[in-house]
């Protein structure tokens, strides 16, 4: 799977371009020199499920929400704004 | 609302509510539906008050606010963007005149930028074998993902996520804790794609090098 063609992607540019690749915005060239190093290269394979494990975490971050007083005051407020 | 679900399964603002539906929903007076919309937006609308702001009461009083515009602009609300994009465009306008009335908000620094990685883990570039591959590698860390979100590890985040400048927190707190799409997010805040792009690498990145360093889950080649 790997195109001799293309040079390598040493681990140093390789964690420069990590979010890139998870955008879906590399070049097909830099993918495949990307999935090509990943695919030999243990740090970097765990480089990049670190990355990945960071993104699915900060999804879970956010639990308190507002106040119980707060949302009280934004009930009323918005039972005054629906009569108008 | 039937079929809507008390919580949604993680942080992430919902996407299941449609526009048209949601302004609806509001135009009726359903107190109900406007309270689920409450609690579940005004997660990601706190966290993004608080890139701002410092004090938790703050960050309260911005929220409150930004549903009150809300409430009273509906009318001129356009959908030429999402309705939780034109919210969150609300929140970040009012948080940053709020942090401007404190005065918190100092003249913006440039962006760092320079390698995300501390260039002392690779092997020099002029290395006669494996140049520019790692000298001090990262290796997986020890805690199942669960566990990256109890006590003390989830303050770990907390406090990178705080040290961050702050045009990388607002994105980052758009992107990965409110699950907004990358046009979304330019849209909020006005970005360009490329720049967003910086942001969000730079950051997820100080995010991943704050919890390596707490694991100290690193190991020489």
């Amino acid at each position: 799977m790997i195109d001799d063609h293309l040079p390598e992607m040493p681990c140093r540019e390789l964690v420069e371009l990590v979010t890139d690749y998870l955008e879906g915005r590399l070049s097909s060239e830099d993918r495949t020199r990307f999935e090509a190093h990943i695919s030999e290269c243990d740090y970097c394979e765990a480089y990049l499920e670190q990355m990945r494990q960071t993104i699915r975490v900060l999804g879970r971050l956010p639990e308190e929400s507002l106040s119980s007083e707060a949302r009280d005051a934004l009930l009323t407020a918005f039972r005054d704004w629906s009569r108008g | 609302m039937a079929g809507v679900p008390s919580s949604s399964p993680t942080g992430r603002l919902r996407r299941e509510w449609d526009d048209d539906a949601l302004v609806a929903s509001l135009r009726r007076g359903d107190e109900r539906f406007f309270a689920e919309l409450v609690e579940d937006w005004s997660r990601v609308m706190l966290v993004l008050a608080l890139s701002h702001v410092e004090s938790r009461a703050v960050a309260e009083e911005v929220v409150q606010e930004a549903w009150l515009t809300v409430l009273r602009d509906l009318d001129r609300f356009e959908r030429r963007s999402a309705l939780r994009t034109w919210v969150l465009g609300i929140v970040v306008n009012l948080a940053r005149s709020r942090a401007r009335a404190e005065r918190r908000s100092v003249p913006i620094p440039p962006e760092p930028s320079g390698p995300v990685v501390d260039p002392a883990r690779f092997r020099p570039t002029d290395a006669a074998r494996w140049p520019d591959h790692w000298a001090l590698g990262p290796v997986r860390w020890p805690a199942p993902e669960d566990e990256l979100l109890a006590g003390e590890t989830r303050q770990v985040i907390l406090d990178a996520i705080s040290q961050l400048p702050v045009a990388q927190r607002e994105l980052l707190v758009l992107r990965d804790l409110g699950g907004l799409t990358a046009a979304e997010t330019c849209n909020v805040l006005g970005l360009t794609d490329t720049n967003q792009r910086v942001l969000l690498h730079r950051s997820r990145s100080r995010v991943r090098n704050a919890l390596e360093h707490y694991f100290d889950a690193t190991e020489p080649t």
